[in-house]
């Protein structure tokens, strides 16, 4: 192993949020476990405010999209914009204050949400003294990223790092035009947006917090890791940069495929549905860039945990980029809206290529930051098939529960009158989500054995001294 | 080495300067937004009541909805059918709490142009039904029906028992029951800081219509706020079967 890199770069910032990104897995899939489990047995809402579905999906949402998916990437940008540029970051004290900072947000939307403080936008909810600090933090983590880039050694920009900018340039436009709202209170404020406009604000901004946040950025992870941990060059060039500037233009557009046959205008519906269609070419050219990058390693699969993680995970990625351009057809989406299908189709992309593809990352990680192997490289297997099961068992309940109900909702008896009242189309769903609430479980429990292998490991370099070692090494290097 | 051989192409130009990269990648991401959100603000086509005025409420803006006299006796100027209006101190109380609540997680407010929809929940919704919703409430999930429409569907006796608790009217329901509504009040003058911030950004209430939140809050709990809320839902325009409101 190389020597002088604890010296050379900052990697105290990404340990912290590689730990950090773990225990908020556990936390998001957990609230995710709770509130699966109310619509199975609404019971444990206990009466209880701060229990309700209502007030926990938000938490949910935002803890793993934000704490653990905004962890997840902070790490690994951090982490690969030093080691593709070949220099320390910019600004450790900046980089510092975006960890606290960050952590500081995500507290305060666990504290927050369950009080019923939210602006009622999905993905959006946190309020407005919140919103501004996201907006302060995430502007400090950008310039700090791209002061890192202005500062590089080598003469190119490396693939990832171009998703990495994307995703935070985007997140800027989205985060800020979105939030724009009018305060009324310190812990309330409405929209500047109203119907039909704010709809479309609101989706935009909602697709793209996938396309850019979850998919864009999780795009810079695998550009980054799945070459390095197969030990070979990306596959092809040529397609990253089509990959690249493609979905840069075209994943903008998609938002207003949410909203079909609703009060928005037809041509934006269409418009939305239309660059969907197109947009499986570069989901798929990435897809297949990524995959082949192990041409000629294949082998790898047999005994490398983490690369099956990373292989899976783009697997999940092209499963899931194919079925969102389907849904987005009107014919398709006028079943699917509203229904679980849409949830299922979230969590393929969210467990098995968002989570999928991060987790990967974090074990690649693990054995470089800690300078020692994994505590435990079966409980890594173990936590492999977890994650794969649970999160079929997950989507397969979905699909089945939210086609089903979308066929109860337009269906007719002899007489031209409706076959089914709404609620007995919700008693039919009861089965699916109890089989949604133990597919999530096997999920988190895979989550929970991670976090164990990760502290037990981080212990092990303690008790080892693997990483005082390191950090003396480079001192006298 | 790479360094010393002259740029090829735009591409290599790119992947050399971090600041013309992040100036094209900051041009390439604004498109797609601008074309698609832009023009809904200024296309007559966007909002139904440019070809039919009669969507929203003649009056609005200029007189209150509910006038309270000086003894806090209150006159209604609006009827249902009239057309569109802002929400009353008492509705828009409900509906902050409809948002507190997350009830959007559940339930949509926008009812598709399909027959079954039609037999459900009635008449497709207008943008223009919308159009002092700050933010939308459209929804992206009906684990419960649709909303949008739900006013004077039910008693007011039967909303409250069913916020109280749902199964004891539909056993199969899977919605929380939501006691505390009884217990606690909204606050009229927090209230009309609200409806002042929404005048801020264009609902037309009147000085009357704050005025008169303290009268129409006096002595209701936070389940008659939520109550007024869901029975006004879909009531404001009277809508005619015959008339094509979208192309």
């Amino acid at each position: 192993m190389e020597t002088g890199l604890e010296q050379k770069y900052n990697f105290d910032v990404v340990r912290w949020f590689t730990v950090m990104a773990v225990v908020y897995l556990v936390v998001g899939a957990a609230v995710g476990v709770y509130i699966a489990s109310e619509l199975a047995w609404p019971f444990l809402n206990f009466d209880i405010p701060y229990l309700t579905f209502g007030r926990l999906r938000p938490v949910h949402t935002n803890a793993v999209i934000f704490a653990f998916g905004g962890c997840a990437l902070m790490a690994t940008a951090f982490y690969t914009v030093q080691r593709t540029c070949g220099v320390r970051l910019w600004s450790d004290k900046l980089a510092w204050f975006v960890f606290w900072g960050w952590n500081l947000i995500i507290v305060a939307a666990v504290i927050t949400l369950p009080l019923g403080i939210t602006q009622s936008k999905e993905y959006a909810e946190l309020e407005w003294p919140i919103d501004i600090l996201i907006a302060v933090v995430w502007l400090a983590f950008s310039f700090n990223f791209i002061m890192t880039l202005a500062v590089r050694k080598t003469s190119h920009i490396y693939v990832s790092n171009w998703f990495f900018l994307g995703m935070m340039v985007m997140i800027v436009y989205l985060h800020v035009v979105n939030s724009l709202a009018i305060p009324v209170g310190i812990f309330k404020s409405y929209s500047v947006f109203s119907g039909t406009q704010d709809a479309m604000i609101q989706w935009w901004w909602g697709h793209n917090a996938v396309g850019f946040y979850l998919t864009a950025g999780f795009l810079g992870m695998m550009y980054y890791f799945v070459p390095k941990q197969a030990n070979r060059p990306v596959y092809s060039y040529r397609l990253s940069v089509i990959h690249f500037w493609a979905l840069m233009f075209g994943y903008v557009w998609l938002g207003a495929h949410h909203l079909q046959y609703t009060a928005l205008p037809d041509w934006t519906g269409s418009l939305g549905a239309a660059v969907s269609i197109a947009m499986i070419i570069p989901s798929w050219g990435g897809a297949v860039n990524g995959m082949m990058t192990l041409s000629g390693a294949w082998d790898k699969l047999r005994t490398d945990y983490v690369l099956r993680f990373l292989i899976v995970a783009l697997a999940f990625y092209a499963m899931s980029t194919f079925e969102g351009p389907v849904m987005s057809l009107k014919t398709v989406n006028a079943l699917s809206h509203y229904t679980d299908w849409t949830v299922g189709h979230v969590h393929s992309g969210a467990l098995g290529w968002v989570a999928g593809v991060a987790i990967g990352s974090i074990y690649h990680l693990m054995t470089r930051l800690w300078h020692t192997e994994m505590f435990s490289e079966k409980l890594v297997n173990f936590h492999f098939w977890t994650l794969t099961i649970g999160t079929v068992v997950y989507i397969v309940a979905m699909w089945v529960s939210g086609i089903m109900q979308g066929l109860m909702w337009r269906a007719f008896d002899e007489y031209g009158a409706l076959a089914y009242t709404f609620v007995e189309t919700v008693d039919a769903m009861h089965p699916y989500y109890a089989m949604r609430a133990v597919g999530g479980g096997i999920f988190l429990f895979g989550a929970i054995v991670m976090l164990f292998n990760v502290l037990m490991t981080v212990r092990k370099s303690a008790t080892s001294g693997s990483l005082q070692k390191a950090r003396l090494a480079a001192a006298s290097a | 080495m790479a360094e010393n051989t002259p740029p090829k192409g735009l591409q290599d130009r790119l992947e050399r300067n971090i600041w013309a990269l992040l100036i094209v990648i900051a041009l390439v991401l604004s498109v797609g937004g601008l074309v698609e959100i832009v023009p809904l603000f200024y296309l007559k086509n966007t909002m139904e009541y440019n070809r039919y005025p009669e969507i929203v409420w003649s009056k609005v803006g200029q007189e209150p909805i509910v006038a309270a006299d000086a003894g806090g006796v209150l006159k209604a100027n609006w009827k249902p059918g009239d057309g569109m209006r802002p929400y009353t101190a008492l509705e828009l109380a409900g509906r902050d709490i409809y948002q507190r609540e997350g009830c959007y997680t559940c339930h949509s407010q926008m009812i598709r142009p399909f027959r079954d929809e039609k037999e459900r929940y009635g008449h497709y919704s207008l943008a223009s039904e919308s159009m002092f919703d700050h933010p939308f409430q459209w929804g992206s999930k009906r684990t419960g029906p649709d909303l949008a429409r739900v006013g004077g569907k039910y008693s007011d006796d039967w909303q409250r028992a069913h916020l109280r608790r749902p199964q004891a009217l539909v056993p199969e329901s899977v919605m929380p029951a939501y006691p505390w509504l009884d217990k606690a009040s909204p606050d009229a003058t927090s209230i009309q800081t609200h409806m002042g911030g929404l005048r801020l950004i264009g609902v037309p209430y009147t000085d009357a219509d704050i005025a008169a939140a303290p009268a129409l809050l006096q002595g209701k709990t936070e389940m008659d706020a939520v109550v007024a809320y869901l029975q006004v839902l879909g009531t404001m325009v009277k809508l005619d079967e015959g008339k094509v409101y979208r192309d």
